[in-house]
């Protein structure tokens, strides 16, 4: 068995779900946001605002935000594990892959909070 | 007779500083198709020093695999009217992905290790009867598609998960050996074989792009096992 430390769930078959799961709750949510903007008498910003509003959506979007981080996270892995290593790019192969797994990584905890805060918060 | 345009990769690591494509030109027979193995054998009587694999000229063995004009397959059982058309101009390469040991001769142990990988062989820790261990017609049908993969390594060098990782991936030719002993009654290791492939490279590096299914030789159907395997995987693991 292969190991990876900076894969999402260290088992090939848990981040193969996780992606599908994901791209499903995505799918959900973009279809959801589709008929609510469809169904409106008519398209405003006072509109939009009461749509993300309700509590359930307010947990929805949650979830998809949730959701698109961990899709973006199996996908960014796969390609850094692809493309950047030691056979592509010599020596420093390594380091340049975890410089570029944890900038992704923080880029995708920075939608995430950021996400959590423009669907929770107040303002 | 006529005239046949061979493009050939040619290098020898001990003398050459670079690999390069020489070109030849032989004279085929026009009344009947040319297997690409003939012709690479009329190149050869021109230029002796051309090397590559072969063995039973009848895709049997599986030793001449190669990419021919783009496409590995078998040079043996390739038509010359079906790999160079109408104009008549072949280009051999070595398959792709593998270290050159010299011009069309690829050097294939990152190939079987990973097919030892999938311990290609029938766990079973039961007494042997005194005949044989028997299966039923159907338990045996499950092996069809399966059980014809001759190692030519066509597949596995076609599939670009293999060739940005050699060392992790599998590959489809040992995935689709892999699935021949899960799918086979008289195995009783199929808990530890998928465990054992139960990480995020052995089998979840396959992105279904088929390459593999488009160059068997053998016309067998590695996703199609890779398929299975996941399909095994979530039903044990979930």
């Amino acid at each position: 068995m292969v190991t990876n430390a900076t894969s999402l769930g260290r088992s090939g078959l848990f981040d193969w779900l996780v992606q599908r799961f994901s791209a499903l709750v995505l799918l959900a949510w973009i279809a959801w946001v589709c008929i609510g903007v469809i169904a409106m008498p008519e398209f405003g910003y006072p509109q939009w605002r009461a749509l993300f509003a309700a509590t359930p959506m307010q947990i929805f979007s949650l979830i998809t935000v949730l959701s698109l981080c961990a899709h973006a996270w199996v996908g960014v892995w796969t390609v850094t594990t692809d493309y950047l290593n030691e056979a592509h790019l010599g020596r420093t192969g390594t380091a340049i892959r975890l410089c570029t797994q944890a900038a992704c990584l923080l880029l995708t905890l920075t939608c995430l909070l950021w996400g959590a805060r423009i669907f929770w918060g107040s303002g | 007779m006529s005239q046949v345009l061979i493009s050939i990769y040619r290098y020898n690591p001990e003398q050459d500083s670079k690999p390069r494509m020489q070109n030849l030109e032989v004279e085929a027979p026009g009344d009947r198709d040319l297997m690409v193995l003939d012709v690479l054998e009329l190149a050869k009587a021109k230029d002796p020093s051309i090397t590559y694999r072969r063995s039973c000229r009848e895709g049997v063995c599986g030793s001449d695999g190669m990419n021919i004009n783009g496409v590995n397959g078998l040079a043996c059982i390739t038509p010359l009217s079906k790999a160079a058309g109408p104009a008549r101009k072949l280009v051999l390469r070595p398959l792709p992905g593998l270290p050159v040991i010299r011009d069309l001769v690829v050097d294939l142990s990152q190939f079987y290790e990973q097919f030892e990988k999938i311990k290609p062989w029938l766990i079973n820790d039961e007494p042997p009867p005194a005949i044989e261990r028997l299966q039923s017609p159907e338990e045996r049908e499950k092996l069809d598609g399966l059980y014809e993969c001759i190692l030519c390594a066509c597949c596995t060098t076609s599939c670009p998960s293999f060739w940005w990782n050699p060392d992790k991936f599998v590959g489809p030719a040992g995935l689709l050996q892999s699935y021949r002993f899960l799918a086979d009654s008289r195995d009783e290791a199929t808990a530890e074989r998928l465990a054992e492939l139960d990480d995020p490279f052995s089998v979840f590096r396959c992105r279904g792009i088929m390459n593999c299914v488009s160059v068997c030789p053998k016309g067998l159907n590695p996703t199609r096992a890779i398929g299975k395997i996941r399909n095994m995987l979530v039903e044990q693991g979930t």
